[in-house]
C-alpha cells in the first residue's frame, strides 16, 4: 500500500514508500535467544539525557518534529463528539501560528488522532483534508480480553468506519505463560483482520513482568507482522519508559537486521515534558538512524506533551517563559 | 542553520559548555602558578606551559619544582603531622566533610577546568570525575570519624607522597588525598604535569576550608619532581598511580627504605562476552569500558574476548556502535569521547596501532576534528593472544579482540597476562559469572557492567598492576600503621663448635620440596651445632634451583587455593595434633639448639598458633560494601597465591609455623626458609607435615643461607609475594628484587616482630595472606 502524504510540511525522513512488515515464520530459536540484562539497561538508558542535549535551534526544531509524532490521543468514557472536534482542530493546528511564523515554518500537524472506535466517524469527518490519519484503539481495549470473536470484529468494524490505523492489546496471559505461539497466532489474526490499515501491537510492557519478556514479545509481535510496536494502552500503572523503550527499540533494529523490515515504535502514556520528549528522540536517532525520526516509523502516545512543547517554542521565540493558558487547549 | 533546516537533518547540532569560570580563575592568577606549601601558593619558579589538549593551545604556565621546593613541601607537611593527628578524628571529620562540601559547591568549575586540561569530555567531568571525588571526601570523613572506635590499634603512617596520573586528575588526587588525611596523616602531592591545574585549585578549596597549613601541600613538575619525593627520606609512605614502569622504579628506589608503598598501575583488562550475554548491552558495555575518557583509563576493558560463536554478531554491533560515537569539542557536552591527553600520548597509541599488521582494523574517522589531540575509535578483532596488541597496554581508544570456546579457556585467555586490574563477565548465567569471577586474576571484576566505582569498595590490582587497595575500610590500610613500636633486631648467629662425634647414627636433614625430601641441587651441607658446640647434625645448603623446584611443585599445588576452608582448617588442626605428639622432643630441640629454656613454651604457643589460624581459615570472611547501586560489591578474600617466606632466625618453631599455618589457612602455598641458625628444628617439622595429610607441594622447607636465597626468591616471577623476618639484612634485597613482577613484599626493616598472637598480630598475618577482590554485581530483573 502506497502510505498517503501525511504531513505535507515535513517530508524528508519520511520514507512513503516503506515497505510494510509482512511478518515471518515464527522463530523461537530466535525469540528465546533474546536477552535482556535490566541493570545494564537502566544503566544505559540514564545517560541518554546527559550524553546528548539539543540547544537553541536545534531545540526547536527537534520540539517541532516531536510535534509532528504525536498521536493526538483522547480515550475517555466521557469523550463526546464535541470533545473530539476540539481535539481534531488542535492535531491540525497544533501550534499558534504566530510561533510558527517566527520559527520560519509554514505548518505543522501531529501525527495522528487516537480514539475510541465510536468517535472514529467523528474524526475523521472533523480531519477531512487535513491529511491527518485516525487511529482507533482496538480488540477490547485496553484489557483485550473480550472474545476473540469480537475483537476481530471490532478492527473489521474500526476499519469499515475509516480508521486509517488500529492499535491492538496483545493477550499478555500468552507471555506470561510464554505461549508465543499462541501470541503469534493472535496477531496474525488481527493483522488480517486490519487490511490496509497499519496495526501498531500494544504490548502492555507494565504488565508483562521483565524486561526479558517485553524483548520476546516484540519480536513475536513482529514476526505476527505488526506495523507498530506500542509501549501501552496508559491504563497500566507503569507506561512508557526509557528502559522498556530500549529493550523495543533494540528489537526493533534486531528484525530490521535479520528480515529487512522497519517497523514503527511508540511509547505511550507517562511522557508529558517536552524535554523526556528529546530524549526520546534522542533514544530513536542514536539506537535506530534517522530513519526512524519521523511519524511513519515513530509516534508518541500522548495527551498533555503538546501542551508543555508549545511552552517551550513560544520561550524560545520570545525569550520568556511561557504559560499554558498562552496556547489554545485541545 | 534555521530550524526548518534542521528540521531536515536532524543533527544535533553544538552544546557547549561555559568556560568563563574557569577562564577566569586562570586570569585572578595570571595564568601562572607556584606550588601550594604549608598553607599558601609560593612565587612560581621555572614555568613550563600546560596545554588543552583539544585546541593545542597553552592553558596557563606551572611550577616546575625545585629540590629547594620539594624540601619546604615535606618539612611543611612534617611539621604539621602530629598535630593534624593530634586534632582527633571528629575535627579531621569536619574538614574533609566541608572538602566535600566545596568540591560540591562548586563542581561546575572543577569540571569544566578539568576538562580544559585534560580533554576529556565535560559529561564525563561534570557526571563522573567531580561527583565521585566528592563522594571520597564525604565517605572518608566518615572514616576520619570512626577511626577512634574501629581502628583502635592504627595509627597514622606520617607524612605521605602521593604522585597522581593525568587521566583523572582531580579524582586521583581525592583518591589519595582523602583516606590519607582521615587517617591523621600529611601530604605532599605531585600532580601530573599534564593537568595540575584542578589540584591547584584544590589548593585553594584547603584554604578556603582551613585546612591546616602544612597538612596538603602540592607540588608540579614532571618525573624528576615525583622522584625527588619519592627517594625523600622524611617521607613514610608513597601512593602512585600510573605506568608499571615507573611503579617498578618506584619500587626499587624505595626499597629496603622503610617506606611504606602502594602502586596502582597499568592493566590490560579482559571483556569477556558469553554467547547467552544480553549482546546489546554488552556493546554499551564495551562503550563505558574503552572509550570512557577516550581509553586513557588503567582498567580500562581493552581485551574483548568473545565466545566464538556471536563473534560476528557482536563485533558487528560494536561496529554500529562505533558510528554514533561523537567525537569532538571535549566542552561539548554531547561528545562522547574528547582530546587524548597530549601528543606524546597520541603518538603512542597512533604507533602501537600502525606497527601493528594483524587482524582487521575498524576505524570511525569521519568528522575527525583538523587539530588538536584526537584518535578515533578503533576495533581489531581476529588478534591472538600472541599479538603484541593483545598484552601490550596501549591506553587509547583501542580495543582489541579474539575469541574463545569455553568458560575455561575464556579463564586462561584473561589470565594470560602480566596485569592483574580488572575485568568484566557478560553473561545472563549467574553459575557462569559467579564461577568464574574466582578463577580470574584481578583486584576487581563487572558481572555485566564494567567501570564502576565507588569510595566504599576497594579498588586495586594483582600482579603487575600493582598492589593495595584504595576505597573502602581496606583502603586504610595503605594510610594507617600499628600503633605499638618495635625494637630493632640484632642478627642471630648460628652456634658454632667442632666436636662432630657425639651423634650416634648420622641424621640427614634434607630440603622438604614437593611432599618429598630431596637433596639439595648445590651438594652442599652445613654442620649445626647446639648451644655447648656439640655437633647435632648436617642442615642442607639450599640454591637457587631449590628455590626454582619448590615454586614448580608449589605451582602443581593450585588445588590448594581452591580448596575450602573446612578442609584447610581440619588439615592445621591435625599438624596440631601430629606436633603435640612429639611436643617434648621439638622442646628439647629447640632449647639445644638456642641455648634457651624457653622450648616448651615455643612449642606449646605454635600448638596454639595452628589452632588460631585452623579457626581463622573459615573464618576470615569476606564483606559486601554499601555501595549506591541495586546490587552487591563483595568483597573476597582470596589467597595471594605462591608466598616465599624467610622465616625469623630467633623463634626456629614458632615463627615458621605462624607464617606457614597463616599461609596455609588462606590458602596460600608457601616456600619456607627456616631460621638460619637453627635449620634443624624446620627439617623435623618436615616430618610432621609428612604426616598431616598436607597435600604435597603446598609447603615447601629449605634451609640455607637468607641472604643468598632471599635475591632468587625476590625476583622469581612465579612467586607472588616474599615475606622477610630474617635477622639477617636482606629487606632491600627483596624490595629492589620484587620489581620484576611487582610481587607483595613484607620486610621487617631488621626491626622485630611481635609473635605473641596479639589479634591484631594475626589480622596482619590474614591480612598479608590475602588479596582483595572486589566482585561488582549489578542485578534485577523488571
Amino acid at each position: 500500500m502506497k502510505k498517503k502524504s501525511l504531513n505535507p510540511s515535513i517530508k524528508i525522513v519520511d520514507d512513503f514508500n516503506l515497505q510494510r512488515n509482512e511478518g515471518v515464520q515464527l522463530d523461537l530459536d530466535w525469540v528465546m535467544s533474546s536477552q535482556a540484562n535490566t541493570s545494564a539497561i537502566e544503566r544505559r538508558t540514564s545517560t541518554y539525557s546527559t550524553r546528548r542535549s539539543v540547544k537553541k535551534n536545534y531545540q526547536a526544531a527537534w520540539l517541532l518534529r516531536a510535534i509532528s509524532c504525536i498521536d493526538l490521543t483522547t480515550l475517555a468514557g466521557d469523550d463526546t463528539v464535541g470533545r473530539v472536534h476540539r481535539l481534531c482542530d488542535k492535531a491540525a493546528n497544533p501550534v499558534r501560528k504566530s510561533t510558527l511564523t517566527h520559527l520560519g515554518i509554514p505548518e505543522i500537524s501531529v501525527g495522528a488522532v487516537c480514539v475510541y472506535h465510536d468517535m472514529i466517524k467523528t474524526a475523521v469527518t472533523r480531519l477531512e483534508g487535513t491529511g491527518i490519519p485516525v487511529a482507533a484503539v482496538s480488540t477490547g481495549f485496553p484489557a483485550g480480553l473480550s472474545p476473540m470473536r469480537l475483537r476481530v470484529a471490532e478492527i473489521e468494524d474500526s476499519v469499515q468506519a475509516g480508521a486509517h490505523e488500529i492499535d491492538i492489546v496483545i493477550s499478555r496471559r500468552n507471555v506470561l505463560t510464554q505461549n508465543w505461539t499462541a501470541l503469534y497466532d493472535e496477531i496474525i489474526s488481527f493483522r488480517q483482520a486490519c487490511g490496509n490499515a497499519h496495526m501498531k501491537a500494544i504490548l502492555a510492557t507494565g504488565e508483562l513482568g521483565s524486561l526479558r519478556n517485553i524483548a520476546r514479545a516484540s519480536l513475536v509481535c513482529m514476526m505476527g507482522g505488526a506495523d507498530f510496536i506500542k509501549t501501552s494502552t496508559g491504563k497500566e500503572s507503569v507506561n512508557a519508559t526509557l528502559p522498556v523503550s530500549l529493550v523495543m527499540v533494540r528489537a526493533i533494529r534486531d528484525y530490521h537486521d535479520q528480515t529487512g523490515y522497519k517497523v514503527g515504535y511508540k511509547p505511550a502514556g507517562g511522557i508529558s515534558k517536552a524535554k523526556d520528549s528529546l530524549t526520546y528522540l534522542s533514544l530513536i536517532k542514536e539506537e535506530l538512524g534517522n530513519d526512524w525520526l519521523g511519524p511513519n516509523l515513530f509516534r508518541f502516545g500522548a495527551s498533555s506533551l503538546l501542551s508543555d512543547i508549545e511552552r517551550q517554542l513560544e520561550h524560545f521565540v520570545i525569550g520568556a517563559y511561557s504559560a499554558t493558558h498562552r496556547h489554545p487547549m485541545a | 542553520m534555521n530550524v526548518s533546516q534542521i528540521l531536515q537533518t536532524m543533527d544535533y547540532g553544538t552544546a557547549p559548555e561555559a568556560s568563563d569560570q574557569a577562564t577566569a580563575w586562570l586570569a585572578a592568577h595570571k595564568k601562572k602558578f607556584g606550588h601550594y606549601i604549608n598553607g599558601s601558593f609560593t612565587k612560581h619558579e621555572n614555568l613550563f606551559p600546560t596545554h588543552n589538549p583539544a585546541t593545542l593551545k597553552p592553558l596557563a604556565q606551572i611550577s616546575q619544582a625545585s629540590s629547594k621546593s620539594v624540601r619546604a613541601a615535606i618539612n611543611a607537611a612534617c611539621l604539621a603531622q602530629q598535630k593534624w593527628e593530634k586534632l582527633g578524628g571528629h575535627e579531621r571529620a569536619k574538614i574533609l566533610y566541608a572538602l566535600a562540601r566545596y568540591l560540591q559547591k562548586n563542581s561546575r568549575l572543577f569540571a569544566t577546568l578539568e576538562t580544559l586540561d585534560n580533554g576529556k569530555p565535560i559529561r564525563e567531568s561534570r557526571d563522573i570525575d567531580i561527583p565521585l571525588a566528592q563522594r571520597h571526601f564525604y565517605y572518608h570523613a566518615g572514616m576520619a570519624q570512626l577511626m577512634v572506635s574501629e581502628m583502635p590499634e592504627s595509627q597514622a603512617i606520617g607524612v605521605c607522597g602521593q604522585i597522581i596520573p593525568w587521566n583523572f586528575p582531580l579524582l586521583m588526587l581525592s583518591w589519595k588525598i582523602a583516606p590519607a588525611l582521615a587517617m591523621g596523616n600529611t601530604v605532599v602531592l605531585k600532580p601530573a604535569e599534564y593537568t595540575s591545574l584542578t589540584a591547584l585549585l584544590f589548593a585553594e578549596a584547603c584554604m578556603q576550608v582551613g585546612v591546616p597549613d602544612g597538612v596538603v601541600n602540592i607540588i608540579t613538575g614532571d618525573a624528576v619532581v615525583g622522584e625527588m619525593v619519592a627517594s625523600d627520606t622524611d617521607i613514610d609512605k608513597i601512593a602512585f598511580t600510573g605506568s608499571t614502569d615507573v611503579g617498578r622504579k618506584i619500587r626499587r628506589l624505595t626499597a629496603g627504605s622503610g617506606k611504606s608503598l602502594t602502586l596502582e598501575l597499568g592493566g590490560k583488562s579482559p571483556f569477556i562476552v558469553f554467547d547467552d550475554a544480553d549482546l546489546d548491552s554488552a556493546v554499551e558495555g564495551i562503550v563505558d569500558a574503552i572509550w570512557f575518557n577516550q581509553g586513557q583509563v588503567c582498567c580500562a576493558g581493552s581485551r574483548l574476548l568473545v565466545q566464538e560463536g556471536v563473534s560476528e554478531r557482536l563485533y558487528n554491533k560494536i561496529k554500529r556502535r562505533m558510528k554514533t560515537l561523537r567525537l569532538g569539542d571535549p566542552m561539548d557536552k554531547s561528545i562522547d569521547l574528547g582530546a587524548i591527553v597530549d601528543s606524546k600520548q597520541l603518538d603512542r597509541i597512533s604507533k602501537l596501532v600502525t606497527e601493528n599488521s594483524k587482524g582487521d582494523l575498524f576505524q570511525v574517522t569521519e568528522n575527525m576534528p583538523e587539530t588538536g589531540c584526537f584518535y578515533p575509535p578503533t576495533l581489531i578483532t581476529g588478534l591472538s593472544s600472541s599479538d603484541s596488541l593483545m598484552q601490550e597496554e596501549i591506553f587509547g581508544p583501542v580495543l582489541a579482540a579474539t575469541t574463545f570456546r569455553t568458560p575455561d579457556e575464556a579463564a586462561k585467555l584473561a589470565n594470560d597476562t602480566r596485569y592483574g586490574l580488572a575485568a568484566s563477565i557478560w553473561s545472563e548465567n549467574v553459575n557462569l559469572c559467579l564461577g568464574l569471577a574466582p578463577k580470574l586474576k584481578a583486584g576487581v571484576i563487572w558481572i555485566n557492567g564494567t567501570n564502576m566505582f565507588d569510595a566504599s569498595a576497594g579498588f586495586g590490582g594483582m600482579r603487575e598492576s600493582g598492589f593495595g587497595r584504595e576505597g573502602g575500610w581496606e583502603g586504610l590500610q595503605a594510610y594507617t600503621k600499628p600503633t605499638q613500636n618495635r625494637g630493632r633486631l640484632d642478627p642471630i648467629l648460628p652456634k658454632i663448635g667442632s666436636n662432630r662425634a657425639k651423634c650416634g647414627i648420622d641424621r640427614t636433614a634434607k630440603l622438604y620440596i614437593g611432599g618429598k625430601q630431596s637433596r639439595p641441587d648445590s651438594g652442599y651441607s652445613r654442620p649445626i651445632f647446639d648451644a655447648n658446640g656439640i655437633f647435632c647434625g648436617d642442615a642442607p645448603m639450599a640454591s637457587r634451583k631449590d628455590i626454582r623446584n619448590a615454586v614448580e611443585a608449589a605451582e602443581s599445588a593450585a588445588a590448594w587455593s581452591a580448596s575450602n576452608g573446612h578442609i584447610r582448617a581440619q588439615i592445621l588442626y591435625y599438624i596440631a595434633e601430629n606436633l603435640s605428639a612429639r611436643a617434648n622432643e621439638f622442646a628439647s630441640r629447640i632449647n639445644n639448639l638456642t641455648g634457651g629454656k624457653t622450648g616448651s613454651q615455643e612449642v606449646n604457643a605454635s600448638i596454639d598458633r595452628l589452632f588460631t589460624y585452623a579457626a581463622w581459615a573459615d573464618k576470615f570472611d569476606g564483606a559486601v560494601r554499601n555501595v549506591p547501586i541495586r546490587g552487591l560489591a563483595l568483597k573476597l578474600n582470596e589467597p595471594v597465591g605462591k608466598i616465599g617466606a624467610l622465616c625469623p632466625d630467633d623463634f626456629p618453631l614458632l615463627g615458621i609455623v605462624t607464617i606457614m599455618a597463616a599461609g596455609l589457612a588462606m590458602g596460600n602455598r608457601m616456600i619456607l626458609i627456616s631460621s638460619e641458625p637453627y635449620p634443624l628444628v624446620a627439617t623435623d617439622l618436615y616430618q610432621i607435615l609428612d604426616t598431616s595429610d598436607v597435600p604435597k607441594g603446598t609447603v615447601s622447607i629449605l634451609t640455607g643461607s637468607h641472604k643468598d636465597l632471599s635475591d632468587t626468591m625476590a625476583k622469581h616471577m612465579g612467586l607472588d609475594a616474599v615475606w622477610s623476618f630474617s635477622s639477617s639484612d636482606v629487606s632491600q634485597i627483596i624490595q629492589d628484587g620484587s620489581a620484576t613482577n611487582l610481587k607483595r613484599t613484607w620486610v621487617n626493616y631488621g626491626f622485630q616482630t611481635e609473635w605473641s598472637g596479639t589479634p591484631s598480630e594475626a589480622h596482619r598475618f590474614l591480612e598479608a595472606a590475602t588479596e582483595i577482590k572486589t566482585v561488582w554485581i549489578p542485578f534485577g530483573e523488571g
